[in-house]
């Protein structure tokens, strides 16, 4: 058995195979001078995470969410998405009861896949900014919901209207707080909900108006991005998404609750 | 699915953050190289050929960005931060805090290559191939960089003197 120096980083960096990993665990047994060298490199990582990994609980600097240039490609998905309206409000009351219908008439009407669109404009800013901030454990918003005063207070005034949270305890949500985001011509607001599950939903609301060419008032749309559902909406002079990995129905359900309660319904 | 794309290069930002941060130290000029390689990273996706994971790319963009600007740069990383962190030890109270701080100090006195490497197989937890992809050299040089790396942190932070070569301990 030859043990070099490179099966030594190996095995603190966990690169190497189950049957090297035990012949260098053998290998060190009986070399005091080796393991103190393999123990300091081990401390040398863990001190450098202790270093360096508090840099991923800050709250990102705004400048670097925001495209400084669109490429081509990013109107090129706008037109696509922009020509699939999925379904007005009064056929999203009816897709709660009839989920099967729904994806029929989506496929109908042409849309790819499940019967979700691509997703553009705001639509597709919510769900990056969705899939940025739901997976975070430390930091997933930044005020909590134990200061919702404080929270709505804020963020109404940095929107420049008064917004507020809706209650999702209902439909089984619990706020969880909510953040500002860099949205393309002003701040978005950003509010974050979780089930008994865990399972987190975010609700994004923009005053930026809609980007795409049908953009009807009160049209409810579902697109999708990856795992992420996205139910979009535009009352009055707001956009909303509301985004979730939860199923369309479920999200569908949820999206009824907040137009209720925003004054749609 | 461009937009897919899009989420999945926005999810690297926080560990391109903490890279930049363990490469750069100065929390602006670390910002500013993730706020290059994002932009970069926006241009070219649509010519990139997968070859490999979106994270792995981008701190191969990050590596590129990095290198030009030292070599466009008078002074080396090594001198200016010799400097700044002079004094920064005596105001530190705890044990925890200190030892950090030397670390950093350690970090940051390391030639650039090897910093690189030791971040990325030690913070960024990147194996060793796919290091060798992105930053372009033979795997066996990542090897040596890396145990060039630890040798001298390790005699730097048990306060050894460092030999103008590092002898390998046998």
């Amino acid at each position: 058995m030859s043990i070099h120096d490179d099966d030594l980083h190996g095995y603190v960096d966990r690169q190497l195979t189950v049957e090297r990993r035990a012949e260098v665990e053998q290998y060190l047994a009986d070399r005091p001078e080796d393991r103190a060298r393999v123990e300091a490199w081990q401390r040398q990582k863990a001190m450098l995470h202790g270093l360096l990994d508090p840099v991923l609980d800050e709250v990102l600097p705004p400048a670097l969410l925001v495209r400084r240039a669109p490429s081509p490609q990013a109107s090129a998905w706008r037109a696509l998405a922009a020509g699939v309206v999925v379904a007005v409000l009064s056929a999203a009351i009816a897709w709660t009861a009839r989920g099967e219908v729904d994806r029929r008439a989506a496929q109908a009407l042409g849309s790819v896949g499940n019967g979700a669109s691509a997703l553009s404009g705001f639509a597709l800013r919510a769900a990056v900014a969705h899939a940025v901030y739901t997976p975070e454990m430390r930091r997933p918003v930044e005020v909590a919901a134990d200061q919702e005063q404080q929270l709505v207070t804020w963020l109404s005034k940095r929107l420049g209207t008064p917004i507020h949270a809706p209650a999702l305890k209902p439909v089984g949500y619990e706020l969880i707080g909510g953040r500002l985001l860099p949205g393309e011509t002003g701040p978005v607001a950003q509010f974050m909900y979780h089930d008994a599950t865990g399972q987190r939903l975010t609700l994004y609301v923009t005053r930026e108006p809609p980007k795409s060419a049908d953009g009807a008032p009160t049209a409810f749309r579902f697109g999708q991005d990856g795992p992420i559902n996205v139910f979009y909406w535009v009352d009055k002079d707001f956009g909303y998404a509301l985004s979730s990995s939860v199923d369309r129905l479920e999200l569908t359900r949820v999206a009824h609750e907040v137009y209720r309660q925003l004054g749609g319904g | 699915m461009v937009a897919q794309h899009e989420a999945e290069i926005v999810a690297c930002i926080p560990s391109l953050r903490r890279y930049a941060r363990g490469l750069a130290h100065d929390p602006e000029c670390a910002d500013d190289l993730v706020q290059d390689t994002l932009e970069r990273a926006w241009k070219r996706f649509s010519m990139w050929q997968r070859r490999g994971a979106v994270r792995a790319w981008m701190f191969g963009i990050m590596h590129n960005l990095h290198i030009d600007r030292l070599r466009s740069q008078r002074r080396t990383p090594e001198d200016a931060i010799g400097d700044d962190f002079a004094d920064t030890k005596a105001g530190v109270a705890a044990g925890d805090r200190l030892e950090l701080r030397d670390l950093e100090r350690a970090l940051q006195r390391l030639p650039v290559e090897h910093r690189e490497v030791l971040l990325l197989v030690g913070v960024e937890e990147l194996s060793y191939k796919e290091i060798a992809t992105v930053i372009g050299v033979p795997i066996g040089t990542v090897m040596s960089r890396l145990s060039r790396a630890r040798e001298r942190l390790r005699a730097e932070l048990e306060g050894r003197p460092i030999a103008a070569k590092i002898q390998r301990v046998k």
